[in-house]
């Protein structure tokens, strides 16, 4: 699924590939392939509709400037709009009020709501030394209040006791009594899940609320969530003033995409995400990460952006192949790569691009000296014949001399790119996964000056 | 989607001691009632939808606008694009060549295509195959394992079939209390172990059921995601440890699908099924307005039978999947 959507996203900037300007029939076809992308991603249809039509607005109104391709620029807006549309940054939780501070968790069955009011007891007992108490308004659910109370004890803040023959308006005036006899500071009120469409249920919560006046209401939401996550998400709006949203098993692999309809329909910050059953498994929200993740690029689309400007991802796919099926890299494959990284816009601008460690590594590349000695391996390869750059070594002297004459440099130079080769090949040998970055370290490593 | 039921579950709830199996029989043997109130319950989606099918289809033309809106019916009922586009292809191809041009008999078409496509899925369990007969469930989190299992405890007893209840999610928070207080609801026994592994008490449940001559073994196992990949490892050793206690078994292994999830359900079912070899699906949360489309992109790309529907929380809540139901639900 994953490579499925980047091979589309990346089918559309081929598509446009070429093209000076974006016009309005060459990026329909393209914004119908990222609408089918985030269809894919489960965003929300009527959500899709909206935010095609914003991009589109976007771009056919935008220049495409220096050396971007048209396809670039349509991706930038895609992620721009996408990670706006996600909010701008990451919101805290808000504890600003007279103790206790009361959140109330409200969602669908199954969501993680629970779970999630042990996790943020943790946080905030562990990161703010704060003094939590929780409490079950869950009367329904087999064991719910069972489950709130062991979560307690797990980390540790206390459980205000509750019965499932109770009503859930009881047991909530009776734990804010508790909370402020006792000075907690933060007062955690954990409720039953429930249907958007069940009007008694929500009913209930909405009466809930008006008891507890809580500072934040967060609706959970499961990040696997399709298409309804629309209707859920409007109805809850709807009967409660929400203040945050809460993606919860976000260590699965779905995309993502009910975020972006929660977003879209509430307004409201998203403010952590669930990574985990256990206790500890909670982050706070990037939106940028979360952009990337619906549009399935992971956190260097920035790079892949760039790199899609020449790479020819089914060139490198080729290649990687080849190197899994044991059959080897040959000078044949060497070149293609080179090219591909001259359309690229040279090493020295590429590196600057790739984050951390390999970053790291490209701290102390002369990027012009790089260039032209690429330059030169690529004259050297021309020389030779189909033969000789499949099978490298049946160059013996008379050959290298042969090939450095054809190409203006020395058979000095020859030998020298014919054992960087050598050892290249060793290198790919050992990876398992031709990934481009790999691939990269492979070129890294053989390219003088480097 | 199938929202009355929950209603009538409540009811039921009120008074959860002694279930009188005739109202079991009632429910699952009155189908066209049955099918009123699955369409009184859709209505309620069709207004949160801002959407009436009745008047897309009520006569008229057949035109592309006709198509879209035909789109955007498939596609926010989580059926993908892959099974939508599949869909819309073969409904054009039949109205070309049948020459149709009116947009009722676009519905039958489109209704009648979609049920050549998840019919085969309307595959009966057949629990008297063995005996016990051990049915082991899987799942992500939160998807309705362990109520499905309270109610499958309930629809085997109405059949005349004993039960008992393997407590094999040995790691969420009261998990195990969750499955005994379904035991009780329908006075069966329940396995547990305090702490413990879950394939140790998967061996337990039926080595005792085989010691008691009971019918169905019911096993609960811990959600847990497909990246999840030592957990994953982790159900493959519970149904190895099944086999062990008696060798044809597990003899139903069931993915319990929850409807509000959209196209990573397909993966899921992927996943498990290699990681288990799935028998059956249990589709749960029709009573929402979520209508668990997926089910024909799994009847597409990867076919299992779907056993079961749950359309609520209570005892009571679970149902046959009937393709023909399922159907009239979302289009009538
Ligand atoms: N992998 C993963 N599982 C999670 C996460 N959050 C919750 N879960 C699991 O999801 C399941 C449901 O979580 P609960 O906390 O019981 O959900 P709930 O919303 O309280 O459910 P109801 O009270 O029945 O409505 C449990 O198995 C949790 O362990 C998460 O971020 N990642
Ligand atoms: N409305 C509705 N809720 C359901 C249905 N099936 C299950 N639920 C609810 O979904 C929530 C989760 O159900 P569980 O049975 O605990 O799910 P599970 O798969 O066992 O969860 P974990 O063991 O935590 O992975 C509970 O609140 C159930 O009451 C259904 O058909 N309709
Ligand atoms: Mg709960
Ligand atoms: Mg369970």
């Amino acid at each position: 699924m994953l490579d499925n959507l980047s091979n589309r996203l990346s089918g559309v900037v081929k598509s446009l590939r070429g093209q000076a300007r974006l016009s309005e029939t060459n990026i329909t076809d393209a914004l119908r392939e990222v609408r089918m992308a985030l269809l894919e991603a489960d965003v929300a249809l009527p959500v899709v509709k909206t935010f095609i039509a914003e991009v589109k607005q976007r771009a056919l109104g935008q220049e495409v400037i220096g050396s971007l391709t048209p396809g670039q620029a349509l991706i930038g807006v895609v992620n721009e709009e996408l990670t706006r549309l996600m909010g701008e940054h990451n919101d805290a939780l808000n504890l600003a009020a007279v103790p206790p501070a009361i959140i109330l968790m409200a969602g669908l069955q199954g969501a993680g709501k629970t779970t999630t009011v042990g996790k943020l007891a943790k946080l905030l007992k562990e990161t703010q030394k704060k003094k939590v108490l929780v409490v079950s308004a869950d009367v329904y659910r087999p064991a719910a209040i069972e489950q709130l109370k062991m979560l307690a004890e797990q980390v540790g803040v206390e459980w205000f006791p509750s019965d499932a023959s109770q009503q859930p308006d009881a047991i909530a005036r009776a734990a804010v009594d508790y909370a402020k006899r006792h000075y907690f500071d933060v007062l955690m009120v954990d409720t039953a899940g429930r249907l958007a469409i069940d009007e008694a249920m929500m009913q209930e919560i909405k009466t809930l609320h008006a008891t507890l006046n809580p500072i934040e209401t967060l609706f959970v939401v499961d990040a696997m969530q399709g298409q309804d996550a629309v209707h859920t998400a409007q109805a809850f709006n709807e009967a409660l003033p929400l203040t945050g949203v809460i993606l919860t098993k976000m260590d699965g692999d779905a995309r993502g995409g009910a975020a972006l309809s929660v977003r879209h329909i509430t307004g409201k910050p998203i403010k952590f995400i669930g990574v985990g059953e256990k206790t500890t498994g909670i982050e706070p929200f990037h939106p940028e990460r979360m952009a990337s993740r619906i549009l399935g690029m992971g956190d260097v689309l920035s790079l892949i952006e760039d790199v899609q400007k020449g790479i020819d991802q089914e060139e490198a796919a080729r290649v990687a192949k080849k190197l899994k099926s044991g059959k080897g890299f040959d000078l044949e494959d060497f070149k293609a790569q080179m090219q591909q990284m001259k359309k690229m816009g040279g090493m020295s601008n590429l590196m600057e691009k790739m984050p951390g460690q390999i970053g790291q590594m490209a701290k102390g590349i002369q990027g012009a000296e790089a260039e032209k000695s690429m330059a030169r391996i690529e004259a050297i390869i021309n020389s030779m014949t189909p033969l000789e750059r499949r099978k490298p070594e049946v160059i013996k002297a008379s050959r290298k001399r042969r090939i450095a004459a054809g190409s203006g440099t020395s058979v000095q130079e020859v030998n020298r790119l014919l054992n960087q080769f050598e050892q290249t090949q060793k290198l790919m040998k050992q990876f398992s996964k031709g990934g481009l970055m790999k691939m990269m370290r492979g070129m890294k490593g053989m390219m003088p000056g480097m | 989607m199938f929202s009355f039921f929950k209603k009538k579950s409540e009811n039921q709830i009120d008074q959860p001691t002694n279930p009188t199996p005739e109202l079991v029989q009632d429910a699952v043997e009155s189908p066209r009632s049955w099918t009123e109130r699955l369409k009184s319950g859709l209505a309620k989606t069709r207004n949160k939808l801002g959407k009436n099918l009745a008047s897309l289809f009520g006569g008229g033309q057949i035109d592309e606008d006709l198509y879209e809106e035909l789109e955007t019916v498939l596609l926010t009922a989580d059926m993908g694009v892959d099974a939508t586009e599949h869909l819309l292809r073969e409904v054009r191809e039949r109205v070309t060549l049948r020459g149709l041009k009116d947009s009722a008999e676009l519905k039958e078409t489109l209704k009648s295509v979609l049920f050549e496509l998840i019919s085969p899925l309307e595959v009966p369990l057949e629990p008297r195959a063995a005996t016990p007969f051990v049915i082991m469930m899987a799942g992500v989190n939160g998807a309705g394992k362990t109520t499905s299992i309270g109610k499958l405890a309930k629809y085997f007893q109405s059949q005349g079939l004993s039960v008992l209840l393997a407590a094999g999610d040995t790691f969420r928070a009261a998990a195990r209390e969750q499955l005994i207080e379904w035991g009780e609801r329908n006075n069966v026994t329940v396995i547990a172990q305090q702490g413990g592994d879950a394939a140790a008490v998967c061996f337990d449940a039926i080595n005792s059921a085989k010691a008691r001559g009971i019918d169905i073994v019911l096993a609960d196992t811990a959600g847990r995601l497909p990246t999840q990949l030592h957990l994953m490892e982790e159900i493959r050793k519970v149904k190895r440890v099944i086999q062990k206690a008696i060798p044809d078994a597990p003899h139903e292994v069931v993915l319990v699908l929850d409807a509000n999830i959209g196209q990573n359900a397909l993966n899921q079912v992927k996943v498990f099924d290699e990681a288990l070899g799935l028998t059956g699906l249990i589709l749960t949360k029709l009573d929402g307005t979520a209508k668990g489309g997926i089910i024909a992109a799994i009847a597409k790309q990867h076919p299992v039978p779907l056993r079961f529907i749950g359309v609520g929380e209570g005892l009571d809540d679970l149902r046959p999947f009937s393709a023909r139901e399922y159907i009239d639900a979302l289009f009538d």
